[in-house]
């Protein structure tokens, strides 16, 4: 398979608190990938090291062969990724609509609004309420479908099922293996690994700024022990 | 003569009409401002002086270039704004990592340095500049006589608000303005040349300050400091409307302005505080402004 995403020695920093400290993991294409860790193990820094969004950052990200570690955002977004942040990032200001086409198509390939409409009935009913009018299970599901529609190859998804319902949860999941199927390749940080092993290929474990084992999904029945120690649940 | 509340009707007409013209020119400076603030959360105080060139700029435009009036309202809001452009770019974009004081700092001493030079080349007595020949005279209205380049200052001033506020709320580009005044770095993850669209954003404040010098040209004489006269009360405005605010700044502005003229008719003495006492009643019962959010 066709790499898409290597991290290599990945540092990053928030003012003088060093928080990755030399984080190395792949994705290839079409795989969707977690990240799994417990709180303050670096998952949300590490994606958004990837989009550019840490201030000081070091090693090395390269995207379908293209190093991004001195790249602006927007650059970043450009080359084909899209990003979905832990807090949704849905804006008060606009109504879902708005939010929905807020992200410019960078590519072509991304889902047309009929699609995200059959994916999400929800965002299609209340088209015109502001963003945070949204129950929180729906605001999740506009924040993912807006970087379905820009084209965008590798979707990072951080913790899209954080304090929701179960039902939801298992739209979230659904939702995810569709984009898969249709190629996509994501990149998911997530708290709950009885959910991540109903999407995912592969994991990666975090603690304290690195990467400490991979398991494949196949294997996540064998390793459950071991997986139990490291988030210590 | 007619009299409303013991008052002559064309006195009390006068007041209100001078209070809409003023109020004009708050609602122009004070929506430049908000948006300018919304986005880079600076407190533009280089923005009375930048009033002040778009006034200059016109002036000069037919000092030395013989371009008249129609002219300048589009061009000085273009030259003013692209040196509005220019000082984002080489000093304002290099406060953003820093305290918000910085950029007060900078900008008001911007605004000491630009009167000064005005100053020096000018002199601070004032220069004429003529009303354009089609909007001399007065219309009676039957109630009062309006001198149309008055007339003609309100409806261009609510005309340009109105399409400022639909360009912002209405359209694409407003939309990603609006995001990226919540959260930038988010929106510049989506792929939008977010720096760009702030310097572009900080030379549409300024375009909008330097239309607000021209159609204040034939009014106010030309002078260094005819910005400074404005920005206090501007500032208050902004206060009044809520900080960052579109329409609060638009209907403040005006409301603003049409409260002074008539706090002129009824209590003359109140007329230069009125505003400011205004600002303290506001701030007490709605510290975020009247239109501000949180
Ligand atoms: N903006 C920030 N400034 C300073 N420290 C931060 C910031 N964001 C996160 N951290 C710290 O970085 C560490 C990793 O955080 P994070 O990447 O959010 O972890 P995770 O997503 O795995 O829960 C934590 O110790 C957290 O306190
Ligand atoms: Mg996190």
């Amino acid at each position: 398979m066709r790499e898409m995403l290597a991290v290599s020695g990945l540092n990053a920093w928030y003012g003088e608190s060093h928080i990755l400290h030399g984080v190395d993991f792949r994705i290839d294409e079409g795989e969707v990938v977690t990240l799994l860790g417990r709180n303050g193990a670096g998952k949300t820094t590490t994606m958004k090291s990837i989009m550019g969004l840490v201030p000081r950052r070091a090693g090395s990200i390269r995207f379908s062969g293209t190093e991004t570690i001195g790249l602006r955002p927007d650059r970043i977004a450009r080359l084909g990724i899209g990003f979905c942040p832990e807090e949704r990032g849905i804006f008060a200001s606009l109504d879902v609509t708005e939010n929905l086409m807020l992200p410019p198509v960078i590519a072509p390939g991304g889902l047309s609004i009929d699609e995200i409409h059959e994916l999400f009935p929800n965002l299609k009913e209340r088209a015109r309420s502001p963003g945070t009018k949204l129950s929180g299970g729906e605001q999740q599901m506009l924040a993912i479908a807006r970087i379905l529609r820009t084209g965008a190859r590798l979707l990072l998804l951080d913790e899209p099922t954080e304090g929701l319902a179960p039902v939801i949860v298992q739209q979230i999941g659904r939702t995810i293996r569709e984009i898969k199927k249709r190629g996509f390749t994501v990149l998911l940080v997530e708290q709950n690994f009885q959910f991540a092993a109903t999407v995912a290929d592969r994991h990666y474990v975090m603690e304290h700024g690195r990467i400490i084992d991979m398991i494949a999904n196949a294997d996540l029945a064998a390793s459950t022990d071991r997986l139990h120690a490291y988030l210590g649940v | 003569m007619f009299m409303i509340f013991g008052i002559p009707g064309p006195l009390l007409f006068g007041q209100l009409l001078l209070g809409l013209i003023n109020g004009a020119f708050y609602a122009l400076l004070s929506l430049g401002l908000a948006v300018i603030f919304g986005l880079l959360n600076i407190v533009n105080f280089a923005h009375g002086a930048l009033f002040m060139m778009g006034a200059f700029c016109a002036w000069m435009l037919l000092e030395y270039l013989g371009i008249g009036y129609w002219w300048s309202l589009l061009l000085a809001p273009i030259i003013i704004g692209a040196f509005g452009i220019l000082l984002e770019k080489t000093l304002i974009s290099r406060l953003y990592k820093l305290d918000h004081l910085y950029g007060l700092l900078l900008t008001f001493g911007l605004a000491m340095v630009i009167e000064g030079l005005f100053r020096n080349q000018y002199g601070s007595s004032g220069l004429p500049y003529r009303i354009p020949p089609s909007l001399q005279g007065a219309t009676d209205l039957g109630f009062m006589f309006m001198p149309n380049y008055r007339g003609w200052v309100v409806v261009a001033a609510a005309i340009v608000c109105f399409t400022t506020w639909a360009l912002i709320e209405r359209t694409r580009l407003g939309a990603l303005l609006r995001a990226a005044t919540e959260n930038a770095p988010l929106v510049q993850s989506f792929g939008v040349n977010v720096p760009r669209m702030v310097t572009l954003t900080y030379g549409a404040g300024v375009g909008l300050a330097a239309f607000a010098g021209v159609l204040a040209a034939p009014i106010y004489s030309v002078n260094p400091n005819m910005g400074s006269n404005f920005i206090i009360v501007v500032f208050a405005v902004v206060v009044i409307g809520g900080m960052g605010s579109i329409l609060g700044s638009i209907v403040t502005g005006f409301g603003l302005g049409v409260v002074e003229g008539l706090t002129k008719v009824f209590y003359p003495q109140a007329s230069s505080t009125v505003i400011f006492v205004v600002m303290a009643i506001v701030l007490l019962i709605r510290p975020a402004g009247l239109f501000g959010r949180i």
